[in-house]
Parts: structure tokens; C-alpha cells; sequence
């Protein structure tokens, strides 16, 4: 048992996260209403600062620290960073639509930092109990945000909703852990992975954990059948909680469901069990997600449906169980919170005070009130139907490729046609930017840095669509330095 | 003889019980919290049967730590239920449906 001093550099993010947001939380209680702009601005800093300490202190092979809780590798490092920009992208977007709703408050900043903390802990687990805890924080921070807004009866309604499916979802997450914990005697992943290749683990209970485990990931991903909180969640919370809710922790739950199944329970005999639940997952989740979208007419709430659609996409690619599909699995998940971000960030962008831009027909006219905004939109769109040049389309390719690859044409021919519904909804939209007659008011953002902040994210949605190599490489690269296959 | 079994059974009992509290359940939401609670005790009998059966103390640990989040998340559960009463005048199962489709 050495506690070594070299374990805590490695822990420096988190560390460094953890103190920043108990000072913004002390120091929130001493700046007047007036002077709010202060804990914004350092909460940005802060997440800044944390997205840049992974790179200083990251091990190129993975490294188990902490008596086994946390693992440091490239992966873990790249996703963490990454997630930090995001959010703080996240808050630079919300920043006017949370002044006139009352929720620029430092309670508000805080969660998003705990959440973000919560993140990176479960990005970094290497055990049961840091990939819970993790799990915890961030959803815990996420009900509370969720019903931050506390005089609409909507997002209270989908608070409770989100608890309550999000509680029953943790439940079957530590029965199956229990399970397996019995199996294996081990909760150390490590060690799990060694009982099981030495054939010590009962089969049975195995099997047992992994069942409840999968339904677990399923609620927290949002894949059909246990989607039912994702569209209610998504409409009913403040627009800027459904942003944060729908980028930052899909990437926590790709890292979350690879270090599970992929490194815990990624032997060939029980990878034969889980690729075929997820499989049956995936393709519910596409075919339910583009066929229920067409029928919205709210936009955050079509959102929804196709972002369980590209869950199902990111299934698809998982279940291969090879480096190749994990890969894909990681660029499609990289490249959705992008777009997903660029969706609900124009949303944020078109709401003032008493007018929540989140109906489809307040999109009607926008060409002509805002042609800038509508050609961004149009791209996020495209990419999102993975239509080329943008980036959605080599997402959808390259998980297409990696399951052919294996001989699951079926499964791509089924992931193409559920794609070629979703074009027509994602289309839809755009026929109302572009088409439409405007009936109502006028669309003008007077809001510049979250229009310049859209601009560079709808115009790198088309930039990584152009050149769409070096990302793949990347993310092949941190895969195969990272993931302990067997 | 209690062996590990016994155990095994009756948290998966006390589990299935959790579940149909949730699903079947249409009056009370505070009914759907203490299932959620008993749930997560399912789940605590399980990892203490597991260990002290293994004679391997991690198992144990990980309850205290399931026992504190469960407090943590009651109390966030709770605290939404009084804005929701406040917003709606309302804990019924049926009367929270605003948001369908």
C-alpha cells in the first residue's frame, strides 16, 4: 500500500477541478447579484485550465493508480480535455439565455462543474466504485440542474422523471456489479478481466451481471426500449441543461460502457452475449428514434429522438467488439456531441426573455431574419443526416465500414435505410429555414460572441468533413494505446 | 443453514418487489422514492452476501459507499418532489404526463 506522490500528479485534473469549484462555490456566497458575471467567467477559466492539465501529465500506456481505482492513459487524457472545452463552449453559449430566466446563479456553475467532475471520474475508472461514484456526481448534478428553473411545472415534471428513471437505472447498473463482483470475487476491472481468462468466475452469474449491466447502460444511454425519459428530459428541462445534457456525457458514457464491457467483460465468450443485446438495442434505438422524430413538432424534442437514433449508431459500431469498431464508435460519438452542441446552441442563440425559439415553426423565415444562422443550422442538419462534405457522413461511413468488415451486412443495410428516414426530418428543418414564409417575429441575435462560437462550430463541422483522416487516425490511435482487448 | 443462496433469493425478492413498486405503482410518487431506496438495499444485501461468502472485504466497502449516495440521492429526489407539488399541487403518478408523443 504506497501512496505514492507521482499517483496525485496524475490526478492533478481533477484535483485542480475539485478546488476550483469549492473556491467559485465559497466565493459565489460574497459577490452581489450585480457582479454574477464573476463566477462565470471563473468557471470558464477553470475549465480551461483543467482541460490543458491532462496533456502536462498523461502516460502514453496506460498506467493503474490510486491501488487500482483510476487508470491514466491517452484516451482518458484526450476525452478529458476535450469534455472540458465542451462545457465551457456549453456556458459560453447559455450565457444569455440564462441571465433573464434566473439561472445565472452560482448554484447553476458549480453543478455544471460537479457534473464535469463527475465526468472525468468516470473516464478515468478502473474500478466498480469509481465508475459508480463518477456516475453518481453526474447525475446527481444533472436532476438538480434539470429542476433548477423552480416556478415550471415542465421541468420539474421531467426533473422527476429524469430521477427516477436515472435512480432505477443506477439500481440495475450495482445489481449487475454484484453480480459480477460475485462471479469474480474482484472489483478491480483488472483483476475481473483475470478471474474470468482463468475460468474462475461461475459462468452463470456472469452472464446474470452482464444482463443487468447492459439494461443499466441502455437507460443511461437513452437506446430504446429504455428511452422513455430522453425526449420528456430533453423538452422539458431549460434549454441550456438539455445542451449540456445531450454532448458532455455521451462522451463520459462511450468511456463508461468501454471500460465496462469492452476492458471488464471483453472476453470473446461473454463478448457473444453482450454484442447481441446490444445489437437488439441498436437497432430498436434506430428504427424507434428517425420514425418517432418525424412526428415532433418541438424542435428540442426531435432532437431527442434523433439523438437516441445516433446512440443506436454508436451501439452499432460497439458491438463489433474490435479495435476498428470502437474506433468508429469514438469518432461518430467525438463528431455527434458537435453537432449536437451547434443543434441546441442555435436554439439558445434565437431565445430572449419569453420566447424559447423551440418550436419548428419559430424556425420559419430564418434565411431571411438570419441567413448566417440558417446555413450553420443547414450544415449541423446535414451533418446530423450525414449527408457529405460534413462530418456526419464519414462518422456514419466509417461505422458502416467497420460492421461490413465483420460480415454484419444486414445490420448496415438496416443502419443505412433508418439514416435515409432521418434525412427527411433533418430536411424538414431546413425546408422551414428556407422555404417558409416567416409568420411571426423576428429572428436577429444580438448576442456576438455565441454567434462567432457558432460559426466556428457549424464551419468545423464542414472543416473535419473535408479532411476527416487525421481524426480517425487519432482516435484509432488512442483506442489501440489504450483499450486492454483481448 | 443459511448459505449464500438464501441470501441471493431474498435480495433478488426484495429487487423484483422494487420493480413492481415502481411500474405498477400509479397513485404516489413518494411510494416510487422508498422502492428506489429498497432497490438499492437489494443490491446492499447482495454485495454483503457476496463478501463475506468470498471472505473479501471490498464488497462491503462498496455498500457504505452505495448507503451514503442513496442518502444524497433521496434528498435530491425529495427536494424535486416539493417543486413539482408546488408547480402542480400534485404527487399523483396520472396527473404528471404535460409532455407526451
Amino acid at each position: 500500500m504506497d501512496f505514492q506522490l507521482l499517483d496525485l500528479y496524475t490526478l492533478a485534473p481533477e484535483i485542480f477541478l475539485l478546488m476550483g469549484v469549492s473556491v467559485i462555490l465559497l466565493l459565489d456566497l460574497f459577490i452581489s447579484e450585480k457582479r454574477r458575471n464573476v463566477t462565470f467567467f471563473l468557471s470558464l477559466i477553470v475549465l480551461i485550465i483543467t482541460s490543458i492539465l491532462p496533456w502536462l501529465f498523461y502516460d502514453a500506456e496506460p498506467r493503474v493508480i490510486m491501488n487500482g481505482l483510476i487508470v491514466s492513459d491517452a484516451l482518458g487524457a484526450a476525452l478529458k480535455s476535450f469534455l472540458c472545452v465542451l462545457i465551457a463552449v456549453g456556458l459560453v453559449y447559455s450565457k444569455n439565455y440564462l441571465l433573464p430566466r434566473g439561472l445565472h446563479r452560482g448554484e447553476y456553475f458549480s453543478l455544471t462543474l460537479f457534473a464535469a467532475l463527475g465526468m472525468m471520474v468516470m473516464i478515468s475508472s478502473n474500478h466498480f466504485l469509481s465508475l459508480y461514484l463518477g456516475l453518481e456526481l453526474l447525475s446527481l448534478s444533472l436532476y438538480a440542474m434539470v429542476a433548477l428553473q423552480r416556478d415550471s411545472g415542465r421541468s420539474s415534471e421531467a426533473a422527476i422523471k429524469y430521477f427516477i428513471l436515472g435512480a432505477i437505472a443506477s439500481g440495475m447498473l450495482l445489481y449487475g456489479m454484484s453480480m459480477i463482483y460475485g462471479a469474480t470475487g474482484n472489483l478491480n476491472i483488472e483483476a475481473i478481466v483475470f478471474a474470468i481468462l482463468t475460468g474462475d468466475a461461475d459462468s452463470t452469474l456472469l452472464r446474470l451481471g452482464v444482463v443487468f449491466l447492459i439494461v443499466g447502460i441502455g437507460f443511461k444511454l437513452g437506446a430504446v426500449p429504455f428511452h422513455m425519459w430522453v425526449p420528456d428530459v430533453y423538452q422539458g428541462s431549460p434549454t441550456s441543461v438539455t445542451l449540456l445534457i445531450g454532448t458532455a456525457p455521451k462522451i463520459a458514457a462511450f468511456a463508461f460502457v468501454l471500460r465496462l464491457l469492452a476492458e471488464a467483460l471483453g472476453h470473446p465468450s461473454l463478448h457473444q452475449d453482450w454484442s447481441q443485446m446490444l445489437t437488439v438495442l441498436a437497432v430498436a434505438s434506430l428504427v424507434i428514434g428517425n420514425v418517432v422524430a418525424i412526428a415532433q413538432t418541438n424542435f428540442k424534442r426531435m432532437l431527442a429522438y434523433s439523438t437516441i437514433a445516433h446512440m443506436g449508431f454508436l451501439l452499432v459500431g460497439f458491438m463489433t467488439g474490435s479495435i476498428t469498431g470502437y474506433s468508429a464508435s469514438l469518432f461518430y460519438v467525438l463528431t455527434y456531441v458537435l453537432m449536437a452542441l451547434g443543434g441546441f446552441g442555435v436554439i439558445l442563440l434565437l431565445a430572449r426573455d419569453g420566447f424559447e425559439a423551440e418550436e419548428l415553426s419559430d424556425l420559419s423565415g430564418l434565411s431571411q431574419s438570419n441567413p448566417w444562422c440558417a446555413f450553420l443550422l443547414m450544415i449541423i442538419l446535414f451533418s446530423m443526416a450525414g449527408i457529405p462534405p460534413t462530418v456526419g457522413f464519414w462518422a456514419k461511413l466509417f461505422v458502416i465500414q467497420a460492421i461490413v468488415d465483420l460480415g454484419y451486412v444486414g445490420l448496415a443495410v438496416l443502419a443505412v435505410m433508418a439514416s435515409l428516414v432521418g434525412a427527411f426530418y433533418y430536411l424538414r428543418v431546413v425546408k422551414i429555414m428556407y422555404f417558409d414564409a416567416n409568420e411571426s417575429s423576428d429572428a436577429t441575435v444580438t448576442y456576438r460572441t455565441g454567434l462567432a462560437i457558432f460559426g466556428v462550430n457549424g464551419l468545423l463541422l464542414l472543416g473535419l468533413g473535408l479532411f476527416p483522416g487525421w481524426l480517425l487516425s487519432l482516435c484509432e490511435s488512442l483506442i489501440e494505446s489504450s483499450v486492454r482487448t483481448f | 443453514m443459511i448459505t449464500l443462496s438464501h441470501y441471493l433469493i431474498l435480495a433478488a425478492i426484495l429487487f423484483s418487489i422494487s420493480i413492481a413498486g415502481i411500474f405498477l405503482n400509479r397513485k404516489n410518487i413518494i411510494i416510487i422514492l422508498m422502492s428506489i431506496e429498497l432497490m438499492l438495499l437489494a443490491v446492499n444485501i447482495n454485495f454483503v452476501a457476496f463478501s463475506h461468502f468470498l471472505g473479501d472485504l471490498s464488497g462491503q466497502i462498496f455498500v457504505f459507499f452505495i448507503l451514503t449516495v442513496a442518502a444524497a440521492e433521496a434528498a435530491i429526489g425529495l427536494a424535486i418532489l416539493v417543486v413539482l407539488f408546488r408547480n402542480l399541487n400534485t404527487i399523483n403518478v396520472d396527473d404528471i404526463g404535460e409532455m407526451r408523443g
